[in-house]
C-alpha cells in the first residue's frame, strides 16, 4: 500500500461515469435506428436532406462531438481493464492504458475532423 | 418437526454426504477432497456436520469457529462454490448431497479449511477505523452527541463482522491481491460517514489510489456474498463519487477555498 | 476474533517436535491459482464480463456514427451507398450484437448508477430504486426525442 492519491484515476473514472451515462441515453435508440430499423426496412430511412440538414446544425454536431469523446473516453477506461484482468496481463497494464487512451484520443480527432472538418 | 427426543448423532434417520478439502501442508502439495458422510438434521449447519466430523469421524480436521451465531465472522468457508458462513449456512438446503465445503477463495491455505488472513489484518488499520478526532481531548468529559438521521448514515457499514467473504468473492482481489478491498473500504466509510469523526482527509490518501477505490470494477459479488448486509460494493461506488468530486474541486479551485 | 478448532485432547500432533522446537516457522501455504478463465465459472462473474464487454460495442458505436455522417458530409450519392453498405448480412449481424450489448449497458448503467449518488428530498434519502426509475424514465425520453428528430417528424 505505497500507492499515492490519484488525480489521473480520479478524473479518468469521472469521465467514464459522463460517458457511460450519455452512450446509455443516447447510443441505444441511434443504433437501432440506423444498425438496425432503416437497414432491415422496417421504416424508410430519413431523407437525404432532412438528415443533413439535421447534421448540419451546430448544437447537433456539439452534442454528437460530445458524444463521440466521452463514449470513447468510457470505452478506454472499461476496456483497459478488461484486458488487464480479464486475460490476466498485469505486467502490461501500463502499455494497454497507453493504448487505449491513445486509441480515444485518435477517435476524438477523427470525431473532430468528420463533425466540423 | 418437534425435537421429542436427544438421539444420538449416529442413529439420524438421513445422511448427507460432505467433501472437504485436505491439505497438509508437510505431506500435499496441493488439496485433496475427502468424502465424509454425516447425519442430516433440519437444525444442523453446515458447521454442525464439519463438528461432527471432527468429534466422531476425523479428528484432524482443522477449521476455524467460535459463536455459531453469525457474529464472530470465523467460519467462512466455500460451501458449493459460494463463499458462506457455514454456522449459518445449512445441511438440508443442500439435500440430497453432496455439499463441497472449501476454504475461502482468494487466500492461502494454512492448513485444510484455514486459510491465512494476515493480509486483511495488515490493510485494515491501515484505513484507520476507529474514530479519528482533530481535537485530541481526554477521554473525561467529552460526549459527542448524535441524531437518529446522523447514526443513519453509517449505521449499515458499522454490521461488518470481519469475516472475508467478500474478498473471497471478489474477483479484483483474487487477481490482483494489493487491492485494499471490499471491507476496508466499507469500514472506512462507517467512519467517514460518522458526523463524530474528522479523519476522513487522512483516509483519502490510503482510499483514492489506485489500489484503493479505483482498483474497484465494481462485480458486486462482494454485497452478493455478505451475511450482514452490509453492501460494500456501493460503500466503494459513494466513495468514488465522494473522491473524483473533492479531487476535481482541489484541482479546479485555489487552495485554501476547499 | 477465531479459534483454530482444536483437536480433542487424545488427538495426536501433525508437526514433529523438531518442527516445532523451531520457533513460529511459517508453514508452507497454498496459493490456488486463478484461471484465465476465471470468468466463466460463475454466472453473475460472466454477466459482468459481457457488462464490462459492452464499451468494445460503444466503441464501434462511435465508428458506425462517424462513417455515417462522413457518408451524409459527401453528399446524397454517397449516403445512399452507407444505407447500401450498412444493410449487408454481416453488418446486420455485428450491428444486432451491438445492439443488444448497448442495451445491456444501458440496463446495467442504470441499475448500478444510483448506488454511487446519494439524493436526498428535503432531508431525507431518496431510495435507490427511485433514483434508477428516474434514470429509465430519462432514457425513455431521451430515446422518444432522438427517434423524432431523426425520423423528421419536427418541422
Amino acid at each position: 500500500m505505497t500507492a499515492r492519491r490519484s488525480s489521473a484515476e480520479a478524473a479518468a473514472w469521472l469521465l467514464f461515469g459522463a460517458g457511460g451515462v450519455v452512450s446509455a441515453l443516447l447510443v441505444p435508440v441511434l443504433l437501432l435506428l440506423f444498425g438496425v430499423v432503416f437497414p432491415l426496412g422496417l421504416l424508410a430511412p430519413p431523407e437525404y436532406p432532412h438528415l443533413a440538414a439535421v447534421l448540419g446544425h451546430p448544437l447537433t454536431r456539439i452534442v454528437l462531438f460530445g458524444l463521440c469523446v466521452l463514449a470513447l473516453l468510457h470505452w478506454a477506461h472499461r476496456f483497459r481493464y478488461t484486458l488487464s484482468e480479464g486475460l490476466q496481463l498485469p505486467r502490461l497494464r501500463a502499455p494497454i492504458t497507453l493504448l487505449c487512451y491513445a486509441g480515444a484520443l485518435a477517435g476524438s480527432v477523427w470525431a473532430a475532423v468528420v463533425l466540423f472538418g | 418437526m418437534p425435537d421429542t427426543e436427544r438421539s444420538l448423532p449416529e442413529r439420524a434417520d438421513s445422511t448427507i454426504t460432505m467433501q472437504v478439502a485436505r491439505y497438509r501442508p508437510d505431506a500435499d502439495s496441493a488439496p485433496t477432497m475427502q468424502e465424509y458422510v454425516v447425519p442430516m438434521r433440519e437444525e444442523w449447519a453446515v458447521l454442525d456436520g464439519l463438528n461432527y466430523i471432527k468429534d466422531w469421524l476425523d479428528g484432524t480436521l482443522s477449521f476455524r469457529w467460535s459463536c455459531r451465531m453469525g457474529i464472530c465472522g470465523s467460519c467462512g468457508m466455500t460451501v458449493n462454490g459460494d463463499p458462506a458462513l457455514t454456522c449459518g449456512t445449512f445441511l438440508t438446503d443442500y439435500a440430497p448431497g453432496p455439499v463441497r465445503v472449501e476454504p475461502l477463495a482468494n487466500f492461502p491455505v494454512i492448513r485444510d479449511l484455514v486459510v491465512d488472513i494476515d493480509d486483511f489484518l495488515r490493510k485494515l488499520p491501515a484505513v484507520q477505523p476507529w474514530l479519528v478526532r482533530d481535537d485530541e481531548q481526554g477521554v473525561d468529559g467529552v460526549e459527542f452527541l448524535q441524531t437518529p438521521a446522523e447514526m443513519d448514515e453509517y449505521k449499515q457499514y458499522s454490521m461488518c463482522i470481519n469475516c472475508m467473504l467478500c474478498y473471497a468473492a471478489c474477483p479484483v482481489y483474487g487477481l490482483e491481491p494489493d487491492f485494499l478491498g471490499p471491507a476496508a473500504i466499507a469500514l472506512a466509510q462507517r467512519y467517514n460517514l460518522d458526523s463524530r469523526d474528522q479523519g476522513a482527509h487522512r483516509r483519502m490518501d490510503v482510499l483514492a489510489t489506485a489500489e484503493g477505490v479505483w482498483a474497484c470494477t465494481y462485480v458486486g459479488e462482494c454485497t452478493t456474498a455478505c451475511p450482514k448486509g452490509v453492501d460494500p460494493a456501493g460503500a466503494i461506488q459513494r466513495y468514488k463519487l465522494t473522491a473524483a468530486t473533492r479531487t476535481l474541486r482541489s484541482l479546479l479551485l485555489p487552495r485554501g477555498s476547499r | 476474533m477465531s479459534e483454530l478448532a482444536n483437536a480433542s485432547p487424545n488427538r495426536r500432533e501433525v508437526s514433529t517436535p523438531g518442527e516445532r522446537a523451531s520457533g513460529p516457522a511459517r508453514p508452507r501455504t497454498y496459493r490456488p491459482r486463478i484461471s484465465r478463465l476465471w470468468w466463466v465459472h460463475r454466472r453473475s462473474y460472466l454477466l459482468f464480463a459481457l457488462r464490462e464487454l459492452s464499451s468494445l460495442f460503444v466503441a464501434w458505436f462511435v465508428v458506425y456514427l462517424l462513417l455515417l455522417v462522413a457518408a451524409v458530409h459527401g453528399g446524397s450519392g454517397s449516403y445512399h451507398a452507407f444505407l447500401e453498405w450498412g444493410s449487408s448480412p454481416w453488418l446486420l449481424v455485428v450491428n444486432v450484437v451491438a445492439l443488444a450489448f448497448v442495451v445491456l449497458h444501458a440496463i446495467t448503467w442504470f441499475n448500478l448508477a444510483p448506488q454511487a449518488m446519494v439524493i436526498r428530498l428535503r432531508g431525507r434519502r431518496v431510495p435507490s430504486r427511485m433514483v434508477a426509475a428516474g434514470h429509465f424514465a430519462a432514457w425513455v425520453v431521451v430515446s422518444a426525442v432522438v427517434a423524432w428528430i431523426v425520423l423528421g417528424a419536427g418541422p
